[in-house]
C-alpha cells in the first residue's frame, strides 16, 4: 500500500504552480474485523495560496478523514497529497491542525504550548521563539494569559491557543477540523471575527472542515460539499463576498441556504445520521 | 488551621481515652501498656540509638527494593503498553502475579536468598515491580491519543515524542502508579522483616517481632506508631509535592 502511494506520487506530474495544496484521487478504505468501510471515494481538490476553502457534509461523510489525510496522519489507500509541490508522505510542519477536541497540552502552560512546536524548529533561535509565541499569542488576544494553566481557560480561550500554537511555526496549510464545534454561539461568533482578522493579516491558506452552513459561507472563499459515505466532494460553491464578513449577513446566509439546499439533497431518501 | 485542630484535638482524645483505659487496671499491663510507657520505650529507643538504626536499615532496604521495582516496572509498562505481544505476555504474568500478596514471597525468598539482605531485597522487588507495570501500562494507554496526533502535526516523533509528550501525559498515572507501589514496597518489607531473622541489619519489622518474642507490648505498639509516621512522612515528602504539581496543571483532584 505504501509502494502504490510512493509510486503514484513519484509518477504524476506535479499540479498548477499556484496551487499550495493538491488533493489528487485520494481514496480510503477501513478495516475492521466485521466490515470494510469505504470513507473516501476519490477525493481531488486543489486549494490556492491564501485561499480559504470550507468543507461541509453529512456527520460521517469523511470529511475529517481527508484532514487527516491532509495532515498526514493518515495514509491515503490511493492517490496522494501535495503540499507546495512537495508529496505529504507523514504529518509534519508542513501543515498544522486545530483539532475539535481539547488538544492543548495540560502539563504546560499557555506559553509553553505555543513554544512546543517552536522548539521543533531548529532554524530558530530561543529568542526568535520566544518573540513569535509572544507575537501569536497577541495575535489571538490572550498575551496576558501566557503564564495561565490549561484548565484555567475557557473552551473558547483554549481554541485561541491552539490557533495560536499551530500558526507559530507558518506552516505552509493551516487545517481546521470543526475547531467552534463544541464551543457556543456567542464565542463561536467572536472566533469567526478573530479568524477573519488573522487570516487578513497573515493570508494563511486554510481547509476548514465544519458541518455548519453559516460557518462555511462566513469564512470560505469556496465551500466544498461532499456526500455521504463513500466521501466525494459533488459541489463548489464560491462565495464572493467582502471580508469581514457577518454570519447575519443577508447575502452570506442566502449562500448558507444554497449549500444547506445542496446538502439535503445529497443526503436525499438516504439513511442520515 | 481548623482541620489541623480538629486532627490534633482527635488524637489528644485518642491518647488520653487510652492513657485512661490502662490506668483503669482492668486490662494487665504487659497487654495494655500506657501512653507513657510506650512514649518511656520510644524515648529510651531514641537515646541508645537502636530506633535510629532500625529506622536507618528498613529505608535503606525500602529505597533499594522501590528503586529497582520502578526502574524495571516503569519500561516494562511502557513496553506492554505499545506492543499487543507484550501485553499478553508479561502484561498478564504482571497482572496475575500483582493478585499475590507480597508476603506470600517471603517462604520462596528465604529459600532462594537465605536469610540474607537479598531474600529481603527480593520480597520488596516482587511487591513492587508487578504493580507498577500495571499501573504504567494502564495510565499509557489511557492517555487521550489526540496529544500524540497534535505533537506528530508539530513534527514531534520518536524519542522527542515519547519523551515530551507521552511521558508527561502520563504523569497522572505514573504517580498514582508509583504511589501504589510505594505501599506495597513499604507492606511487603514489613512482612519480610517480620517473618525473616537476618543478623545483617536490624530494621522496624524486626523491631516489632521482637517486641512479640520478649512480650513487650511496649516495644510492640512503640515499633508501630514509628512504621505509621514514617508511611505518613514518606507519601508527604515524596509524593505530596507532584501531586500538588499535577493538581495545579491538570486542575484536576488527583488525592
Amino acid at each position: 500500500m505504501l509502494d502504490q502511494v510512493t509510486n503514484q506520487s513519484t509518477s504524476t506530474p506535479v499540479a498548477t504552480a499556484t496551487s499550495k495544496l493538491v488533493v489528487e484521487q485520494v481514496s480510503k478504505w477501513f478495516r475492521t474485523p466485521h466490515a470494510t468501510v469505504h470513507a473516501l471515494d476519490n477525493v481531488s481538490m486543489q486549494v490556492a495560496a491564501g485561499e480559504v476553502v470550507c468543507v461541509v457534509g453529512p456527520s460521517g461523510c469523511g470529511k475529517s478523514t481527508l484532514l487527516d489525510i491532509i495532515a498526514g496522519l493518515t495514509k491515503p489507500d490511493a492517490g496522494h497529497v501535495l503540499a507546495d509541490g512537495q508529496p505529504v508522505t507523514g504529518p509534519g510542519r508542513q501543515s498544522l491542525v486545530v483539532f475539535q477536541e481539547p488538544s492543548l497540552f495540560p502539563w504546560l502552560n499557555v506559553f509553553g504550548n505555543v513554544m512546543f512546536g517552536l522548539r521543533l524548529c531548529p532554524e530558530l533561535s530561543n529568542g526568535e521563539r520566544r518573540e513569535i509565541a509572544h507575537r501569536y499569542l497577541a495575535l489571538v488576544g490572550l498575551e496576558k494569559f501566557e503564564r495561565a494553566h490549561v484548565h484555567e481557560l475557557s473552551g473558547g480561550m483554549k481554541q485561541r491557543v491552539a490557533l495560536a500554537r499551530a500558526l507559530a511555526p507558518d506552516p505552509q496549510v493551516l487545517l481546521m477540523d470543526e475547531p467552534f464545534g463544541a464551543l457556543d454561539a456567542m464565542t463561536r461568533e467572536h472566533l469567526y471575527d478573530d479568524i477573519q482578522r488573522i487570516w487578513s493579516a497573515s493570508r494563511k491558506t486554510i481547509v476548514f472542515v465544519t458541518h455548519n452552513m453559516r460557518e462555511a459561507a462566513c469564512l470560505g472563499d469556496r465551500v466544498l460539499l461532499m456526500s455521504k459515505a463513500p466521501g466525494r466532494i459533488v459541489q463548489h460553491f464560491e462565495i464572493p463576498l467582502p471580508r469581514p464578513r457577518s454570519i447575519y449577513d443577508a447575502e452570506l446566509i442566502g449562500h448558507a441556504g444554497r449549500v444547506a439546499d445542496a446538502l439535503r439533497g445529497t443526503i436525499g431518501g438516504g439513511v442520515t445520521e | 488551621m481548623k482541620r489541623f485542630a480538629i486532627v490534633s484535638g482527635f488524637l489528644v482524645m485518642l491518647l488520653v481515652g487510652w492513657e485512661l483505659a490502662s490506668e483503669s487496671g482492668r486490662w494487665s499491663p504487659v497487654l495494655f501498656p500506657s501512653v507513657l510507657s510506650v512514649a518511656r520505650y520510644l524515648w529510651g529507643a531514641m537515646m541508645d540509638g537502636t530506633l535510629f538504626e532500625a529506622i536507618r536499615v528498613t529505608m535503606q532496604r525500602l529505597l533499594v527494593g522501590y528503586a529497582i521495582g520502578v526502574a524495571v516496572g516503569l519500561p516494562l509498562g511502557v513496553l506492554t503498553s505499545s506492543s499487543q505481544l507484550l501485553e499478553d505476555t508479561i502484561g498478564s504474568l504482571a497482572l496475575g502475579l500483582q493478585t499475590l500478596p507480597s508476603v506470600c514471597w517471603v517462604p520462596f525468598a528465604v529459600l532462594w536468598f537465605g536469610q540474607t539482605e537479598g531474600a529481603m531485597l527480593f520480597v520488596v522487588v516482587m511487591g513492587t515491580v508487578w504493580s507498577v507495570i500495571i499501573a504504567t501500562n494502564h495510565g499509557v494507554r489511557t492517555i487521550p491519543p489526540i496529544y500524540a496526533r497534535a505533537a506528530r502535526t508539530m513534527g514531534s516523533r520518536g524519542i522527542h515524542l515519547w519523551t515530551m509528550v507521552m511521558l508527561p501525559a502520563s504523569l497522572p498515572f505514573l504517580v498514582s502508579g508509583m504511589k501504589q507501589g510505594w505501599a506495597f514496597a513499604w507492606r511487603s518489607l514489613m512482612a519480610a522483616e517480620i517473618f525473616v531473622t537476618i543478623l545483617t541489619g536490624f530494621g522496624l519489622g524486626q523491631l516489632l517481632h521482637y517486641g512479640r518474642e520478649l512480650n513487650a507490648m511496649d516495644q510492640v505498639i512503640g515499633a508501630m506508631v514509628v512504621i505509621v509516621l514514617i508511611g505518613l512522612l514518606a507519601d508527604r515528602i515524596l509524593f505530596a509535592p507532584w501531586e500538588r504539581f499535577l493538581h495545579r496543571r491538570w486542575g484536576t483532584n488527583v488525592r
